[in-house]
């Protein structure tokens, strides 16, 4: 027996962007339902890793200044009124969780209030219950599959698997926000495993355009054989080879590409975080409780003694490409479809570059909270008569394959798509030739996907997030073949400099036919 | 990843295979989960920190360790303190502060903020 919901929003996710966006929609009056994949309080990388906000106080200085530094590391494509806005949205929200919401912010040594940084457990545990208190209806285990549209080809609705319930379920609903987070791959790096791209696969089948996808090989590091991608701390980090000499030019911000070199011509890549002084080595502790757990029980002190570390991708959570939003309100080029967090294009505050930094946190409360008014406000704008329209299912990949026969399973897709994507030399230092060999690949993956991957019952979720995860990685190298230069972190070895005539964002979509166009960079 | 599940400890409170957000458990005849898709588990610790008697073990590695890792024996985890370490250095649990509230690290840069997360 299929599970039937409805409501005026359907949030989709439960990290960060989509509990602001339920409670956002709540408060506004309309009825809410969240459905997360996981569960809401637990999932994603928020509530795993914790979050540095991009928190400035509105003085002018402050504020300019925090504009400022991140311009050129982005390439010149954040935009000045979005950042402003996000400030201003990222402050309020900071300060409602802090005496509204009562989450306990530390104080500082001089005995100011500091709310520059949220733990990822009690921060997400925190938000939860909120958003139950609102009155949203959070539906756990219970990934989406698809959407659903109604004839004038508005978003209507969405179809999941509830996995521990194992039954399917369905929202009708008048307007959707895709809060899935980016796509991460598979990767294990720390909770970004039920990342794999879903909202964006499901926006495309609609319809919706994607941009900034060539800034999407973020790579994290992490001990070696191990998860957590916490990177702030590697700033103390020297990095030496097996002989014990310093590996040259290493480094955390500036400098994991010879980190990422070095590992691929076999070699091991050690690290000790010996230039924290013991006041520091104390305080990292309390601050960042996760990261000191790897080595707490692989028995390393990483203060004195060398340890080999990985970097693991990370994708879109930490790079910048996601659906392209159109309006203030985070809408997509789709009636009823809304967009936030990882799973929207970060661009407009950040441009090509996030990586470690704020500014992820302070999009995915403000991103989430302007998405769910303004869903809130489309539904309420459609009328009651919205739950009786004719909805229609817009799942293929996956779903609803081509063919007649099952050619391929959901196993090897994923083995395909991280055989393309995961590789240093594939995604981090990016060259032409490769890139377009890569994509011959995936394209190919995708056809067998298409024609040959069906699944039953719960199963589909799996092949659901291997179709997502091979769409995502196609608009990824469409979308960084069309950059021929380097810009943010789209790098390529072919094309070291940066381009002035290239000063355009890259709008990509598609499924069977992937296309990526330039589009100008407007406010 | 998820190595224990110690049935002496466990109240059968059903917690953990509701949060894990991978969906790494069922829930055993007598009660005791199950770790019924280690392969799926991300190591990302949510399980321990949400069990309320410290009864799971979460590994830092990435791949599954053989029978005879310490990260099976109960007794040599208590003693050496990791059995619940993250949940205690959060500070959930009854009586505990949350970690949140006294999380100040260092400052990255000299005229920045100190660390809070
Ligand atoms: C280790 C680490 C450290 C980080 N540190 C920082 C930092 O210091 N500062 C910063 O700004 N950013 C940081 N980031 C990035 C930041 O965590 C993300 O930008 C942020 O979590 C995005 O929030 P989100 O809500 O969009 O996605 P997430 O928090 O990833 O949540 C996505 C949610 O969507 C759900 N979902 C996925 N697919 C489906 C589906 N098909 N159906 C239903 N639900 C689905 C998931 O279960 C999950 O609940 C870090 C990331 C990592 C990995
Ligand atoms: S959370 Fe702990 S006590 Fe509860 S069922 Fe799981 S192992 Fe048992
Ligand atoms: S560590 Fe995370 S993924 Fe693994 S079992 Fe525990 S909660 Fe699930």
């Amino acid at each position: 027996m299929t599970l039937e919901l409805d409501a005026d929003v359907l949030v989709v996710g439960g990290g960060p962007a989509a509990t602001w966006a339920a409670f956002k929609a709540a408060e506004d009056g309309a009825s809410v339902v969240l459905a997360d994949k996981g569960y809401c309080g637990t999932s994603g990388a928020t509530a795993s890793g914790g979050t540095g906000v991009w928190y400035v106080p509105p003085e002018p200085e402050a504020r300019e200044k925090a504009m400022a530094s991140r311009e050129a590391l982005g390439g010149y494509l954040a935009d000045r009124r979005w950042m402003a806005r996000v400030l201003d949205e990222t402050y309020d929200r900071i300060n409602e969780l802090a005496e509204v919401a009562r989450y306990p912010f530390p104080v500082g040594p001089d005995g100011e209030p500091l709310r520059n940084g949220l733990q990822g457990p009690e921060y997400m545990r925190r938000q939860r219950i909120r958003v139950r208190r609102a009155g949203v209806s959070i539906v756990d285990h219970s990934p989406v599959t698809e959407l659903l549209t109604a004839d004038d080809g508005a978003v209507a609705g969405a179809a999941g698997y509830q996995r521990q319930a194992d039954r399917a379920f369905r929202v009708r609903a008048g307007a959707v926000v895709l809060a899935t987070g980016g796509c991460a791959f598979l990767s294990k790096a720390l909770g970004c495993n039920v990342n794999t791209g879903d909202g964006a696969l499901f926006a495309a089948e609609v319809g919706a355009e994607l941009s900034g996808m060539e800034f999407s090989n973020a790579y994290g590091i992490a001990p070696e054989h191990t998860s957590v991608t916490k990177t702030a701390f590697y700033n103390y980090a020297t990095f030496y080879r097996a002989d014990g000499s310093v590996l040259d030019g290493a480094g955390s911000q500036r400098g994991r590409s010879v980190i990422a070199r070095t590992l691929l011509a076999s070699e091991k890549v050690f690290c000790k975080l010996d230039r924290a002084d013991e006041a520091a080595r104390e305080a990292m502790r309390r601050a960042q409780p996760n990261f000191f757990l790897t080595f707490d029980r692989l028995g390393v002190d990483p203060f004195t003694q060398p340890f080999a570390v990985t970097l693991l991708a990370e994708g879109t959570v930490r790079g910048t490409g996601g659906i392209r939003i159109v309006d203030d309100g985070c809408a997509t080029t789709v009636p009823g479809l809304y967009a936030a967090g990882d799973a929207a294009t970060r661009e407009l505050i950040c441009g090509g570059f996030t990586g470690g930094g704020s500014h992820n946190a302070a999009w995915a409360m403000s991103s989430g909270s302007w998405s769910g008014r303004a869903a809130a406000r489309f539904a309420r704008a459609l009328g009651p008569s919205a739950r009786e329209r004719r909805v229609r299912a817009a799942g293929g990949a996956g779903l609803r394959p081509t063919g007649t026969t099952s050619s391929v399973s959901a196993a090897e897709v994923v083995a395909a798509v991280q055989a393309e994507v995961l590789p240093y030399d594939k995604n981090y230092l990016r060259h032409g030739d490769v890139l377009r060999t890569a994509l011959g690949q995936l394209d190919g993956t995708w056809s067998a996907v298409r024609s040959g991957l069906r699944a039953e019952g719960t199963d589909v979720v799996r092949a659901r997030q291997a179709a997502a995860m091979v769409a995502h990685a196609r608009w990824m190298y469409t979308s960084a073949l069309a950059r021929s230069e380097s810009r943010g972190m789209a790098k390529r070895l072919d094309f070291p400099d940066l381009d002035p005539a290239q000063h355009f964002r890259i709008t990509s979509g598609g499924l069977d036919e992937v296309w990526a166009r330039p589009q100008e960079v407007t406010a | 990843m998820i190595e224990l599940v110690s049935a002496a400890r466990c109240v059968t409170c059903d917690k953990c295979v509701a949060v894990c957000p991978t969906n790494v458990f069922d829930r055993g005849a007598d009660g005791v989960p199950v770790i019924s898709r280690q392969q799926d588990c991300q190591t990302c610790f949510q399980c321990e920190a949400n069990c309320p008697t410290d009864a799971l073990f979460v590994a830092p590695h990435t791949h599954p360790l053989p029978a005879e890792s310490s990260a099976h024996d109960e007794e040599h985890l208590r003693r050496t303190g990791l059995l619940g370490s993250y949940r205690r250095d959060i500070g959930w649990g009854h009586g505990r502060t949350p970690g949140a509230a006294r999380a100040v690290g260092p400052a990255l840069s000299p005229s920045g903020p100190p660390l809070i997360s």
